[in-house]
């Protein structure tokens, strides 16, 4: 290589080292932005969703269904609170979940496979790893903008009694990422899909749904089915809710427990989902 | 060398291209030129050997080297949730370069891609050449040092692909510096200043087209058919005519100096064939000559 050369490339050296700097400290936003403009294309669906699904809900079981409960229940089968302060959380916790599934599912199979704009973004100075942050970061503030309206309407419903109430949309956000991190991951291994997605909504999805004790207390099922909503990130981010919303009383060791499992389910599956990145991304 | 399980889909290919030269891969399909692509843009991670570009490591520093390269991956990975105009925009915010700049940039490439009124389009209306272009518009949006182009112009028309290798030559005009695989030759002598013929991973000869042509065939080929069944009993009787002589399925290629006095010999010697040409040797004759099969089978 003559002298003139190797100048120029030294110079090229350096240009790189420089233009790498910003992709390096804010990659995992420029995506979420990309997500964003993404989003925009069906803002109308997310909001009267975001507003319309609350409305259904809190209709239809906390006024609807609440008057047949709150007739025949009794005064302390709820822990002394009417059912729609009771299924509130509850249905809050839900629609974190149902963001969750709409977010982590298919447009992940569409970013590496039916229209790879991961495979497009890690072709420039965007690692993985960011690719995997930028989703997770716009999720989360589309959880967040969800839940806030969902919060507002259980307020005009008059169903938030708790000083704290609104912590209830912390809890919901922590159930939504604990499981939706984790399906991301499972999105992300499918080189193809032949149902499986279709299978998680039916088969994990609604079932947990059931049986997290959303609609009555997981407390009504033996024992034996009860573990399911253990292992249920929504049993927890609900009992969660409950608490910050009424004060729903359970042990304090509990409370903790639901914070921590949540917390380590999502790290977890955050984890994950990084790792196949980086493993399908980089073959 | 990259390695997926057992099998080693690249296996000892090494070159060096230096700054504002123009360089190509050619071969067939699964010759692990796509695999070299990526690896040379610091996506695809090698198993073993030692890769530098722009004088770094990609292990190390991939998003520095990822900052200056333009990539056009073989199929477009456009974004279709997005405008035409809007994939230049967001790819342009991937490499953190102030918003201002990227759409003054993109307003530049849309016209360089002759795409300056379908900025608003979605991309899925665009045809395949159209399609192809706002992919090296996308790919510029950075102002790389190098450009990587897999298989730039497969599947696109004649004069989509005439267009496009206008557009790339400027590119090289202005210096920038250009590594294109390809399995066509005709694109390889137009745009290479230098050249690998790659085949199973490994790699066959390096040159200049003319040097390689030079090399490994003669000044001209002549091509004469005597039907498919007939042509490998004439082959032998053909013995002597020509420096050499390839027969293939459908055809018999006779390399010589002077081709038309080798179709003369022929039909003096009592055979006739049933079409005969003469043309310049190519790149597809050296790769025959190497591999002993055709690029595209």
């Amino acid at each position: 290589m003559t002298e003139a050369l190797s100048t120029e490339m030294r110079s090229d050296t350096a240009r790189a080292i420089a233009a790498g700097r910003r992709p390096r400290r804010w990659g995992a936003w420029y995506v979420a932005l990309h997500r964003f403009r993404v989003m925009k294309s069906y803002t109308g669906t997310v909001v009267v969703a975001g507003i319309g699904n609350p409305l259904v809900y809190l209709y239809a079981l906390g006024l609807g269904l609440a008057t047949i409960v709150d007739a025949n229940a009794g005064d302390q089968a709820l822990g002394g609170v009417s059912y729609l302060v009771f299924v509130a959380p509850a249905l809050l916790a839900s629609a974190a979940i149902t963001v969750a599934s709409e977010e982590f599912t298919y447009p992940i199979m569409l970013g590496y496979k039916w229209n790879p704009t991961f495979t497009g973004m890690s072709a420039s100075p965007l690692r993985p790893t960011q690719i995997v942050d930028g989703i997770v970061i716009s999720v989360t503030i589309r959880m967040l903008v969800n839940l806030v309206l969902f919060f507002a309407l259980i307020v005009l419903f008059g169903a938030a009694p708790s000083a704290v109430a609104v912590l209830m949309v912390v809890a919901g956000l922590l159930g939504g990422l604990a499981f939706g991190t984790a399906l991301m991951a499972y999105s992300s291994t499918l080189e193809e899909d032949t149902g499986q997605l279709a299978m998680v909504m039916r088969f994990v999805v609604l079932p947990m749904t059931l049986f997290s004790g959303t609609f009555f207390p997981l407390s009504v099922f033996p024992v034996w089915l009860q573990w399911i909503g253990w292992v249920s990130p929504l049993w927890h981010s609900t009992e969660l809710a409950r608490v910050f919303s009424y004060g729903y009383a359970e042990p304090i060791w509990l409370t903790v427990m639901h914070v921590a499992y949540l917390l380590v389910l999502a790290a977890a599956g955050w984890v994950w989902a990084r790792r196949i990145a980086v493993r399908r991304l980089g073959r | 060398m990259k390695r997926y399980g057992g099998f080693a889909a690249v296996d000892g290919i090494s070159f060096e291209v230096a700054p504002g030269e123009s360089f190509g891969l050619l071969g067939p399909n699964g010759a692990g030129k796509s695999t070299t692509m990526r690896m040379v843009g610091a996506v695809s991670t090698r198993t073993a050997g030692e890769l530098s570009i722009l004088g770094l490591d990609p292990d190390a520093y991939g998003p520095e080297i990822r900052s200056q390269l333009g990539v056009v991956p073989q199929s477009d990975n456009l974004d279709t949730e997005l405008r035409v105009r809007e994939n230049l925009l967001v790819y342009g915010r991937y490499f953190g370069l102030p918003g201002r700049l990227v759409a003054k940039r993109a307003d530049e490439l849309l016209a360089f891609a002759q795409l300056e009124d379908k900025g608003k389009a979605k991309v899925d209306s665009l045809s395949g050449g159209m399609k192809r272009r706002l992919t090296i518009a996308r790919a510029l949006i950075n102002d790389p040092r190098v450009l990587l182009l897999d298989e730039p112009t497969t599947g696109l028309d004649p004069q989509a692909r005439h267009i496009l290798w206008d557009r790339l030559f400027r590119l090289k005009e202005q210096g920038t510096t250009l590594l294109l695989t390809t399995h066509y030759m005709d694109e390889a002598e137009q745009l290479c200043d230098r050249l690998v013929v790659v085949d199973t991973g490994t790699i066959m000869a390096e040159g200049t087209p003319a040097e390689l042509i030079r090399r490994y065939s003669s000044r001209e080929v002549l091509e004469v058919r005597f039907g498919s069944d007939r042509n490998s009993e004439v082959a032998k009787r053909l013995e002597g005519i020509g420096d050499r002589m390839e027969v293939l399925p459908d055809r018999i290629l006779v390399y010589s100096r002077d081709g038309e006095a080798e179709l003369v010999r022929i039909t003096e010697a009592g055979l006739h064939p049933i079409t005969s040409l003469v043309r310049r040797s190519s790149l597809e004759d050296v790769f025959l000559r190497l591999t002993g099969r055709s690029l595209i089978e």
